[in-house]
């Protein structure tokens, strides 16, 4: 039984020009000890997931889905009362903000204290022994003296080492994380994505990093789920998607990396935009800004279907060649 | 090949505090930054936030007065010049930011907004002023149609176009670019990263691009500025300071940069702790609190810029490093 098990997620909100789907049926899991990366650009619904699966998305968004399950229980079907029981303790999530995370009023002491009490229990000398030695783990300097801080009085780098502190205090088994590093500067960047991982490493947890970064996915998950348009176009192992990406879209992200570019030339675009909540195409969400696309993309939408080693949602998964593979082959490859 | 821009030593400080309590403090934002900048070149700001970066872009777009040192735009001093010349250069000095959703007024119209400053700075007839502006909409990649639209209906990449287009309105020579691609997402980056290039070769521009991102500072740059608490750390042509790089914080900062190779592991944490106050910088070299190879001596003595390898650098241990 997989620690995370996703099938067919769907958050809905309704407008008044009718229903808009931010997340289109995704299936993921996540098995324990997992470090999956959730890649996309803004609007993709990457971080909507990860909301759903938190039970945080804000009326009137509606969430659907076949299974919705942690370890068994069903997340869907769980009431307020069970469901504050797990959040924070079994499973708990750091957001992108951290200055804005934590609140203003309370010194960093009491906001770590405070999931330990409700969760933990124990005495108050026992919490207050466990907030230093968190401080400590995620390497905060003078961790006692820390404790009696406000998060005003912390940079953007020690409030996201408060937070990890503070969502690791219960020993979850899953982490997810929204964006955690995107706020900082990229030398504290490093330095939370390399504690994020060694954290994940040393307890053993599952970590979901949800980021724009493809530099941050390649350089800390070991499995990877690019979505476009609330759904997942691809989801593989870490090497096989950078070095051969089967779904078009992540071919084309990738290709227009500056990293990846050679010399001072242009770079490759994506033509188009991400389709809004009103124009989204028929058949592939894609098919108007692929250069593979063709009437079958058009009119049928493709499913999230085995390819290589990992899945794709491509009528035409690309080869290592990075050229259409099935009916479009012939057409697509140079004579 | 003139220089349209050069700076001189280039200092600013600021009195902070000061008040009823307590005792004033100078915080220097930034101290000794000299470089030259040609037309169709590209100079690079790199460092981490407080490191000067936005202060540089202040002054050297005459936002703010320099405290001390030369500044020099077309051969003319940019120092206290007379209202006359401060109008002019003005007009020669463009800029672009980094949010373009707090950049662009939203109750003007997109043409409204591109004609602003030809309204301001020329006595252009309003269809001449409209004919520009289409004119330049068509340059960023706008469609005539959006002339009448708010900024609202754009999305970020569509506002920075606008942005840029806004700057270019009263053909200027010198373009500062603060962060300009890093609010958007990456297959509208590379569009405004390309757009950006070719409207440099179109209108002989002189970028001054500020950056935390170095895969688009590797891209896009032809001189690179490293400053650290507001001095300049290493300076150079992109391609030795990109391949050998000799300060060590050039160096950390490099290694920090996420590469897309999933097999090759950078080794990231090369730089510790966070950088310090700078109301209370590090005795001798600023940087020796985080770095590797600090010895007694950079805690003494503030090393000199100094000429090594086809860049300056500011190190006592480069040779060592290099």
């Amino acid at each position: 039984m997989p620690l995370l098990e996703i099938r067919n997620l769907s958050v809905t909100f309704p407008t008044a020009r009718g229903v808009f789907r931010a997340v289109d049926g995704v299936e993921m899991t996540i098995e324990r000890g997992d470090l999956l990366g959730i890649v996309g650009e803004s609007g993709s619904g990457k971080s909507l997931t990860l909301l759903a699966v938190m039970g945080l998305i804000p009326f009137p968004g509606e969430v659907t889905a076949d299974v919705l399950s942690f370890s068994g229980i069903d997340l869907l079907g769980l009431g307020r009362r069970r469901r504050r029981k797990l959040i924070g303790k079994d499973m708990a999530m750091i957001f992108q903000e951290p200055m804005t995370s934590l609140n203003p009023c309370f010194t960093v002491g009491f906001q770590i204290t405070e999931a330990l009490k409700v969760h933990m229990g124990g005495t108050r000398a026992g919490r207050h022994r466990r907030a230093v030695e968190l401080l400590d783990l995620v390497g905060i300097p003078a961790p006692e003296s820390r404790l009696s801080a406000f998060p005003h009085q912390l940079s953007g780098g020690m409030s996201q080492r408060v937070m990890i502190a503070m969502a690791i205090a219960c020993n979850p088994r899953l982490l997810l994380a929204d964006e955690p590093s995107t706020a900082l500067d990229v030398t504290i960047q490093a330095q939370i994505l390399d504690l994020l991982v060694r954290l994940q490493q040393e307890t053993g947890m599952a970590l979901a990093l949800v980021t724009h970064d493809m530099g941050v996915v390649a350089e800390t998950a070991r499995r990877v789920a690019v979505m476009y348009a609330g759904q997942v176009v691809e989801q593989r192992d870490v090497e096989g998607l950078f070095d051969s990406p089967s779904h078009p879209y992540t071919a084309a992200l990738l290709d227009a990396l500056p990293e990846r570019s050679t010399g001072r030339d242009r770079l490759p675009t994506i033509a188009g935009v991400v389709p809004g909540a009103f124009d989204r195409p028929s058949g592939c969400l894609f098919n108007p800004r692929c250069r593979f696309a063709d009437r079958r993309c058009r009119a049928d939408e493709p499913r999230l279907s085995p390819y290589g080693n990992g899945r794709t949602r491509c009528h035409y998964p690309l080869d290592v060649d990075g050229l259409p593979t099935g009916a479009r082959a012939a057409e697509a490859r140079p004579a | 090949m003139t220089d349209v821009l050069a700076a001189r030593d280039l200092a600013r400080h600021y009195t902070v505090g000061g008040g009823l309590f307590g005792k004033a403090a100078v915080l220097k934002a930034l101290d000794g930054v000299s470089f030259t900048l040609a037309a169709r070149r590209t100079l690079a700001v790199v460092g981490e936030s407080g490191s000067g970066k936005s202060t540089l872009a202040r002054l050297v777009t005459l936002i703010e007065p320099p405290t001390e040192g030369g500044l020099f735009i077309n051969g003319t001093d940019a120092i206290d010049p007379s209202r006359r010349t401060q109008k002019a250069l003005r007009r020669t000095v463009q800029m672009v930011f980094q949010d373009p959703y707090g950049s662009l007024n939203p109750r003007k119209k997109v043409g409204a907004i591109l004609e602003e400053p030809v309204v301001i700075n020329t006595d252009l007839p309003r269809a001449e002023r409209q004919d520009k502006a289409l004119a330049m909409m068509a340059k960023v990649g706008l469609r005539r149609e959006f002339y009448d639209r708010y900024p609202h209906m754009f999305s970020g990449g569509q506002r920075q176009r606008i942005a840029l287009a806004r700057a270019l309105m009263l053909n200027p020579d010198i373009l500062v670019a603060d962060e300009p691609v890093s609010a958007l997402d990456v297959s509208v980056q590379a569009q405004v990263l390309n757009m950006m290039m070719d409207l440099q070769e179109e209108f002989s521009l002189a970028y001054v691009f500020i950056s935390h991102d170095l895969s688009v500072v590797r891209h896009i740059a032809n001189e690179v500025l490293v400053l650290y608490l507001g001095r300049p750390v290493e300076q150079g042509p992109k391609q030795r300071l990109f391949d050998n790089p000799l300060h060590p914080y050039t160096r950390g900062l490099l290694a920090s940069t996420p590469s897309v190779n999933p097999k090759q592991h950078s080794q990231r944490s090369l730089i510790k702790g966070e950088m310090p106050s700078p109301l209370k910088p590090p005795s001798g070299c600023a940087f020796h609190s985080r770095c590797p190879h600090a010895t007694d001596l950079c805690s003494r003595d503030r090393p000199k810029l100094r000429p090594l390898d086809g860049r300056t650098v500011a190190c006592h241990h480069a040779e060592r490093i290099g």
